[in-house]
């Protein structure tokens, strides 16, 4: 029980740190406004927020994809190569490629031959579930299991970060729970730290232990709701009060977000 | 799904609605009309070219029966089909000429910004200028024969390959694009691993157009070079046997030319969907 990411939150090394980051576009439009924040190690934060609130901005600003206008992104102990894993709305997969090659893509970049990191790749699938197809196309699978296999490749390495925008949105509702599950149990098993983009309440509060609430025009973050339940969590957990509490609680601050300027 | 459905609910047999019978009719139709159909339309037009010649006694110097242009083929055989390799090498090489040049431009393209700006517009010239026209300029100041047959071809098959793949290369999906900076890599394995095989089904597309086009562009330059002797293909031989009245050698030369297109293209199309039949939506059957 020494794992760092399972200490209690404000016990756990950080990550990242955002410092007063603003991003504007053409030099008039605000995304993000003075956003600070610190990401320890095993978190799991979900950004959440009505459409136009900065949260994709901050996490393509976290994946260095675009530069921050002010303030500034802060690795602790510097940036290195097994920084990031990404999952994106649609699955992303190379549809030329096998699911083994698509999970192998992230050593493949860094010159590693398939056959020395061939153990890694199989255990992220056999992890999600898939190891059965790992020869297979990604045209042959559904949804979910594309899906699967975007959250294997993201996490085959190890990185120090996950960023996840929006991944299951376009799944529904019985696959989202699922994946929702299994991905709680992949966190357990391997112990990642996570930043997951929503706008999805209850997603967000089964998920994570820390919400960051964002709210709009200017993108901007207006509260952070703590999630106390412990991990692993489980069916039991989304129907129990202290979920629907908690629920309740981060829709208030959605409402907030939104109402000010709706 | 749904015969399982009703098989639940209703006894054996499973009976077909109507229109399972309706589609399954139309497969079975599809099916053999794709073959039978054109067939009988071949074998139509043969009776009936046939015959319009038989009943008006047309001469064979203006319209030679199917029958004598067969014998043609037959008696003629050696010297057309040692011109149609004549002309086939140079629409192979041309056509080989046209793939390094079409795929290696396009890469240019996609990785220089400047010289894309600089040197589309003339590619673009280039493949709308009538080759017919820039034809006998090439062979006033290039000497070998070959050499110039090869580049009228090369002008005219390699536009399709060039601007096609320059398409293929730049429409990789933007995610796995961000994808691949995030995991920082260099240029040339975006290259190699993302763009060109997301500009494959794209560059095979263009490969098809310009095999026909590689023909057709050395085709039309042996007209213009016009000289004959050894080594001459088979335009020269159209030509020679229309000067000579020898219409049904005529033919015979077009049938060879036409039926050679057809090979070139049938033997592309499947090369690509060999290439892209385990992942590409143009080459999967949809199973309902």
């Amino acid at each position: 029980m020494s794992r760092p990411d399972r200490a209690p939150l404000g016990q756990r090394p950080p990550v990242l740190e955002m410092i007063g980051v603003d991003k504007t576009f053409n030099g008039d439009v605000v995304a993000l406004q003075a956003m600070n924040l610190t990401v320890n190690h095993g978190d799991f934060i979900s950004l959440l927020g009505p459409s136009g609130c900065g949260k994709s901005t901050a996490l393509r600003l976290i994946a260095g994809l675009s530069l921050p206008s002010r303030g500034k992104i802060a690795w602790a102990g510097g940036q290195g190569e097994n920084d990031l894993g990404v999952v994106f709305q649609e699955p992303t997969l190379m549809p030329w490629a096998t699911v083994a090659e698509n999970v192998w893509l992230p050593f493949r970049l860094r010159g590693q031959p398939y056959v020395a990191v061939r153990d890694e790749v199989l255990e992220a699938l056999k992890l999600v579930g898939l190891e059965k197809f790992q020869n297979a196309y990604p045209r042959e699978l559904s949804g979910g299991m594309k899906m699967r296999v975007s959250i294997a490749r993201a996490m085959v390495t190890k990185p120090r970060l996950i960023l996840m925008d929006e991944p299951f949105a376009a799944l529904d509702e019985i696959t989202r729970f699922r994946l929702n599950n299994d991905l709680l149990k992949l966190k357990e098993a391997i112990g990642c730290t996570v930043i997951f983009v929503t706008h999805s309440v209850f997603e967000s509060v089964f998920l994570s232990d820390r919400i960051v609430v964002m709210a709009a025009r200017p993108g901007r973050v207006i509260r952070e709701v703590t999630v106390p339940a412990p991990y692993p969590r489980d069916e039991e957990f989304r129907t129990s009060a202290e979920y629907a509490a908690l629920c309740r609680e981060a829709s208030s601050a959605l409402h907030q977000a939104m109402g000010e300027h709706a | 799904m749904s015969l399982s459905d009703t098989s639940a609910t209703t006894p054996e047999p499973v009976a077909l609605d109507a229109e399972d019978l309706r589609r399954l009719r139309l497969q079975r139709f599809d099916r053999f009309g794709k073959w039978l159909l054109p067939l009988a339309v071949l074998i139509l037009t043969i009776i009936g070219w046939d015959r319009l010649v038989v009943w008006n006694n047309i001469p064979h110097y203006i319209l030679p029966g199917p029958g004598l242009v067969w014998t043609t083929l037959i008696t003629d055989w050696a010297m057309l089909f040692e011109a149609l390799l004549v002309t086939l090498q140079i629409t192979m090489m041309a056509l080989a000429v046209a793939v390094i040049g079409g795929v290696g431009l396009a890469v240019l393209f996609t990785q220089s910004r400047l010289v894309e700006m600089s040197f589309y517009p003339y590619a673009v010239i280039l493949q709308v200028t009538p080759i017919v026209a820039i034809a006998p300029l090439i062979f006033i100041y290039v000497d070998s024969r070959t050499a110039g047959l090869l580049m009228c071809a090369w002008l005219v098959a390699f536009f399709p390959v060039l601007s096609n793949t320059t398409l293929g290369l730049n429409s990789a999906d933007h995610n796995l694009r961000d994808l691949f900076r995030i995991y920082g890599a260099t240029r040339w394995q975006t290259l190699r691993y993302l763009r060109l095989p997301s500009a494959l089904p794209y560059f095979l597309g263009g490969l098809r157009i310009a095999g026909g086009l590689a023909l057709i562009g050395a085709v039309v330059a042996e007209y213009v070079a016009g000289t004959g002797g050894i080594g001459s293909g088979l335009a020269f031989r159209i030509l020679e046997a229309g000067y000579r009245l020898n219409i049904p050698r005529m033919f015979a030369a077009l049938l060879l030319i036409a039926v050679t297109g057809v090979v070139i293209f049938a033997g592309l199309s499947f090369l690509s969907h060999m290439l892209l039949r385990k992942w590409h939506e143009s080459a999967i059957k949809r199973e309902t």
